[in-house]
């Protein structure tokens, strides 16, 4: 939640405006050599980022959670949609321009290794943001050291080092101090611990958690590993197939999941415990490809509910249980349906 | 070649493997030993370079011959696999034993179709004709839930999604009535809700055809859906290895303790997940003693000075580390 105590000067809309308003981004992929046909990365996605929250977005492979991320950072342009940071409309001609919002926004992607410049000792790859943001080189290279040691490495040691040298985990500690190098507001991580070993990304969840609390950051968290997630975030975001079927906060997502895609990945985890095996697989079947996604509700073809309403027509992302936090596109949510189960208390339950 | 009665499928004595190049020696496997016995499911548990891959393909002798040196052990069906020859060997890959990998993109040829590989494999192994090869193909595509199994016979494996890709690879493997199936990681490149539908599939293959498996994972959970007993390694040893009920339920090592610890799975969110603190260990010049003691809470100076003779906490339930009891009625 956010805190009100701490002044930010760059805070223009105060506590209760949202950090970023994301309203219907599109993102379509043509595909060579078949005219008409589209990746539809990103199909009409709507949501809010709170100031000082964690918003978590998980999803499987081909749902559009990584070309969301892009989207956000105008690191890829939306087809349509629009952006609004704190307040002011993403490159709109009375707005925020893309340069200025990326220094505000930053950027952890999952390949550390990737991330880096294979030529550049660390300290330079860090220093280079706010170098290029109007620092001198003395003071961007001081403040490369001082962020450097706030992510747990010695600027002494490591700073002289290059990519390769470090492991797997020091190489993301190197991409979360490069993104905090510019002082942003707000982080956003795309799969930042699914590379690392089990070990290791504790430490690093620990880290960011330690660093939000202490820069006050909002962070936008995708992942495919819902218990990261449940452990991180206050909201989930639940993508399929470029759009979002669940949005809530992260106990409501978690203990009454109310769309049956997010029941079946939750019902997907492992158990841990070799006494409670999952005996029948929750769903069928791998996510279609999001080229020819199917018509209607894009899940109908693997939901053990689907009725013809779900073939034809599309659910609206809505507070259906009059909760007013919690959303989810499903019609068997909605009494207007038709759907025979709609309306009933235990929809889904099976 | 058939395992005789009582002996173990596969068994691994005081394996070590080195990988030797001009600039450095990488001490992949130190001292491994473990047997897996006919229709059991063992998982070997590591993080990355742990030597977990390295062991798992030993017993298919698949590593590159002139940079690896390989000491001890491994012994199929009864059968020396480091003594074979070439020709012995291709009998025994994919016949007696066979493999699949965490990629089936990379593991099956982009060039042939699905039922070509299978079927080649088939004609390979048992000799058969083109027609009843592909007979066979289409069985084993109906056997691993392929669904529209004749269609997918003529698919190349881009046009397959990952999960039916899987399935295809382990068809494949399946398609000699291996007595052993290695399994590299098979679920990790895969969606939760395909791993889970693929960890079932094989899961009750292994059961139906009696097979003994040797599961490498990263992922406890993992372990926890498919394994009958665990090994867990680190540094090129096995530190703890039982029922895997016990090492997971009650894990005996420091190292197996703290990757239960710090794997996230539902802690309170108010409080820091307690990590393993540092990095595992440089494979080039691992420190003398215990490979864990630097990062471990529990060490001692003993920690630092020879590498831990095996304890049983329990019988079956084996833990390499000095500060596990020995048990009271120890012989």
């Amino acid at each position: 939640m956010p805190d009100g105590t701490v002044l930010d000067p760059r805070d223009r809309g105060g506590p209760l405006q949202p950090l970023l308003i994301a309203r219907d981004l599109k993102k379509h992929f043509p595909v060579k050599g078949a005219r008409g046909k589209a990746v539809q990365a990103v199909d009409g996605v709507s949501f809010t980022v709170r100031k000082g929250e964690t918003l978590g977005i998980v999803g499987e492979s081909g749902c559009g959670k990584s070309t969301l991320a892009r989207l956000l950072l105008h690191l890829l342009v939306p087809d349509s949609g629009e952006l609004v940071f704190d307040g002011d409309a993403v490159n709109a001609p009375d707005g925020i321009r893309v340069g200025a919002l990326r220094r505000q926004v930053q950027m952890v992607f999952q390949d550390s290794y990737a991330s880096l410049n294979p030529r550049m000792p660390i300290r330079d790859s860090v220093a280079f943001g706010p170098f290029v943001q109007g620092e001198q080189k003395p003071a961007a290279r001081e403040i490369a050291r001082d962020t450097l040691r706030k992510v747990g490495l010695d600027p002494e040691l490591f700073g002289p080092r290059y990519p390769h040298e470090l492991s797997g985990g020091q190489k993301q500690r190197v991409n979360i101090a490069r993104a905090l190098a510019t002082d942003p507001r707000m982080v956003i991580l795309d799969e930042p611990v699914s590379a690392l070993d089990k070990s290791v990304e504790a430490q690093v969840l620990n880290l960011l958690r330690a660093l939000k609390r202490q820069f006050n950051l909002t962070y936008v968290f995708i992942s495919h590993d819902l218990s990261v997630v449940r452990y991180i975030s206050d909201r989930v975001l639940v993508m399929y197939l470029g759009r979002v079927v669940e949005l809530g906060p992260v106990e409501a997502i978690f203990d009454q999941p109310q769309h049956p895609y997010t029941r079946a990945l939750l019902a997907s985890r492992p158990s841990m415990d070799p006494a409670r095996r999952i005996e029948e697989p929750p769903i069928t079947g791998d996510p279609p490809n999001p080229i020819d996604p199917p018509s209607g509700c894009r899940f109908h073809t693997r939901c053990p509910f689907a009725e013809a309403v779900c073939r034809t027509a599309e659910p609206m992302l809505d507070n259906w249980r009059g909760t007013e936090t919690h959303a989810a596109a499903c019609h068997m949510l909605d009494p207007a349906s038709g759907h025979s189960r709609a309306g009933h208390t235990d929809i889904g339950r099976a | 070649m058939t395992p005789s009665n009582g002996a173990p499928l596969a068994e691994i004595r005081d394996l070590s493997v080195r990988f030797v190049s001009r600039e450095a020696t990488v001490h992949a496997v130190n001292g491994v030993s473990f047997s897996v016995q006919p229709g059991e499911v063992l998982c070997i548990l590591g993080e990355s370079g742990s030597g977990k891959s390295v062991t798992l393909r030993a017993l298919m002798r698949l590593l590159p011959p002139r940079r690896t040196r390989i000491e001890g052990s491994v012994r199929v069906g009864g059968e020396d696999v480091l003594a074979m020859s070439a020709r012995a060997l291709r009998d025994l890959r994919g016949g007696l034993v066979s493999m699949i990998f965490q990629e089936p993109m990379t593991a099956l040829d982009p060039v042939y179709t699905v039922g070509q590989q299978i079927g080649e494999a088939l004609r390979r192994h048992t000799g058969i004709r083109r027609s009843a090869a592909r007979a066979r193909a289409l069985e084993l595509l109906e056997l691993v839930r392929i669904p529209s199994p004749e269609r997918r016979l003529d698919a190349y494996p881009h046009e397959l999604s990952g999960g039916l890709r899987q399935r295809a690879m382990i068809a494949m493997a399946l398609s000699c009535n291996p007595w052993l199936l290695l399994a590299d990681e098979p679920t990790t490149a895969l969606d939760a809700t395909v791993q889970v539908q693929v960890l079932i599939l094989l899961r009750r293959l292994q059961r139906e055809l009696g097979m003994g498996m040797i599961f490498v994972t990263h992922d406890l959970g993992v372990a926890a859906e498919i394994a009958d007993t665990v090994a867990v390694m680190y540094a090129g040893r096995i530190v703890e290895s039982g029922p895997v009920a016990q090492v997971l339920g009650a894990p005996a090592h420091p190292y197996t303790a703290g990757l239960l610890a710090s794997t996230v799975h539902g802690q309170p969110r108010e409080r820091d997940i307690d990590a393993i603190p540092g990095s595992p260990p440089d494979m080039r010049k691992l420190p003398p003693g215990c490979s864990f003691a630097p990062r471990c809470t529990r060490r001692m100076p003993a920690c630092r000075q020879t590498v831990p003779e095996p304890r049983f906490p329990e019988p079956g339930h084996m833990a390499a580390c000095l500060a596990v009891p020995m048990p009271a009625t120890a012989e």
